[in-house]
């Protein structure tokens, strides 16, 4: 750090608009120093854009699009987040401790997810090379669209995982409530045993890599099939 | 977009404060719903045969006064009236088919926004913050409120497409979403002589449930049936004199985010309408699910 001594910071949201915060995180921070983050109640748009290697924390419950776009920061929430978490991450480590809403790390293009408990629809939708760990069980939709990446769901998962999947790879441990379309069960090769409990590891839950289930792409829907009749 | 916003609280010392609780809450989801917004709170129910019905005028100088005294004249006597700048609340015991007859003959021009034994309905074009001041809503009490802020979509920016809807007596209905088969609905109910006030989308849902009630459903069975009668997105937040009910479609865009504590129940688009709320840190929070059918009494 040239000598540079890391430096922490503590905002309180009661205190500062949340506008400063961001232009703090910004371009008043060097690599490794740590901001804290207080009373978000729910404000959206927290820690968004971040572009250096950071960790910033947040204490209570964000709104949507917390840590949106992130690049190698290291995001912790201890509270639950809003619509959007993550989404278009490119790089980094964000976590939720609490419950994500819908569409949690969209259209992310690289880092790490992790969410401790719950989350909503959509988590996943149209990811695009990041890794999503949910310790808690997900909603519908997981995955939708997804192109590039993996998810891993310790607890169930609702309606139409996997709808229209593309490349991206999901492992569930727990109940599944139904596939998407075009979504398929598949063996688990020793890669994909390596793979979850690698990302097991890196999301520190401790589960046995051997009680999951992959789901991936059936790739029917890669070309245009008129005898289907539309049906999947 | 469009806001909700619902609060029931469960000890009755709690009453007395209801609309200061709200009154952040609906404040807090005026950039969801900057153009109207509107509230229905549930007080004490009156004894059977009386009722109040909440009106609204367009002229912020219209004479109340006048219209009670008319009123007491050609129908009741003991009839009351609680006035709010340009809404007020007329309280009497003249039958409501009497009562709604009169103000159409005698008051074409005023708009009736609820009827029943415990629900008063204040709602307008304008911000929240505005529409608050104006009615005073910080100094509501009562059991339960159902409120809303609206972005418009589906019909003009009025005060009686606002919501909450109602329908029936104490019964109000506030929507996030959109409905794709509001015309067929009200193709459905139009010929049951249930007639409609607005080409409001939400209308119609409020008008169907309310139908299924009047034809024998509880309010459980009146929402499942939603799920399959009315097509779009919607988070329904549902009053009745009793009960507060909340719903999600099948693919719940619109969101909601409930927050539980042993004095009250909050609910709200989001959650920085929640977080002024006393103890909510201690509060039981989730997100409801879609097509769960969640219902608390007052």
């Amino acid at each position: 750090m040239d000598g540079v001594m890391a430096k922490s910071t503590c905002f309180d949201l009661k205190q500062t608009p949340l506008r400063q915060v961001n232009q703090f995180l910004h371009h008043q921070v060097n690599p490794a120093d740590s901001v804290t983050i207080l009373n978000p109640d729910g404000a959206h748009n927290l820690a968004v854009g971040l572009d250096l290697p950071i960790a910033v924390e947040i204490h209570g419950h964000a709104g949507y699009y917390a840590a949106g776009m992130n690049k190698q920061a290291r995001v912790i929430i201890h509270g639950n987040v809003g619509t959007g978490v993550a989404e278009n991450m490119m790089s980094g480590r964000v976590q939720v401790k609490g419950f994500a809403s819908a569409s949690a790390g969209a259209s992310a293009h690289g880092g790490l997810l992790v969410i401790d408990g719950d989350a909503g629809l959509r988590c996943g939708i149209s990811l695009k090379g990041g890794d999503i760990v949910v310790g808690g069980s997900v909603g519908s939709f997981t995955a939708f669209m997804a192109q590039a990446g993996r998810i891993v769901v310790c607890g169930n998962a609702g309606d139409a995982i996997g709808d229209s999947l593309y490349e991206a790879v999901l492992y569930v441990r727990g109940e599944i409530k139904s596939l998407g379309a075009d979504a398929q069960f598949e063996p688990m090769a020793e890669a994909d045993y390596a793979t979850v409990a690698d990302l097991l590891d890196k999301a520190g839950f401790s589960h046995d890599p051997q009680e999951f289930k992959r789901i991936a792409s059936a790739k029917q829907l890669y070309h245009w099939n008129v005898d289907a009749n539309q049906e999947y | 977009m469009c806001g909700i916003v619902g609060l029931l609280v469960k000890k009755p010392e709690l009453r007395a404060s209801l609309g200061e609780l709200m009154v952040p809450m609906l404040l807090g989801m005026s950039e969801r719903g900057p153009d109207s917004a509107g509230v229905a709170v549930f007080g004490e129910a009156l004894p059977n045969g009386d009722r109040r019905y909440s009106l609204y005028s367009d002229r912020e100088s219209f004479d109340w006064k006048a219209l009670l005294e008319k009123f007491q004249v050609q129908s009741d006597p003991a009839a009351n009236i609680h006035i709010h700048s340009n809404q007020a609340v007329l309280l009497t015991q003249t039958g409501s088919n009497v009562v709604k007859s009169w103000l159409k003959t005698a008051y074409p021009d005023l708009y009736l926004l609820s009827v029943g034994r415990a629900i008063d309905l204040y709602k307008d074009a304008g911000s929240p913050a505005k529409i608050v001041d104006r009615y005073q809503l910080a100094a509501l009490q009562g059991s339960h409120v159902v409120a809303h802020t609206r972005m418009a979509t589906e019909s003009a920016v009025t005060p009686d497409r606002a919501h909450p809807f109602t329908a029936g007596e104490d019964f109000c209905l506030v929507h996030n979403g959109s409905l794709s088969n509001p015309y067929s609905i009200r193709r459905q109910l139009e010929p049951r002589g249930i007639h409609f006030d607005t080409d409001n989308d939400t209308e119609a849902a409020c008008r169907f449930l309310e139908w299924r009630m009047q034809a024998g459903d509880d309010l459980k069975t009146a929402l499942q049936s939603s799920f399959t009668e009315l097509d779009g997105f919607y988070t329904f937040l549902i009053g009745t004199q009793t009960q507060l009910a909340l719903v999600r479609d099948a693919f719940a865009c619109k969101p909601a985010v409930v927050a539980e504590t042993d004095d009250y129940v909050a609910i709200a688009s989001e959650f920085r309408s929640l977080a002024h709320l006393p103890e909510v840190n201690q509060a039981e929070i989730f997100e409801p699910a879609p097509e769960e059918i969640y219902l608390w009494t007052a």
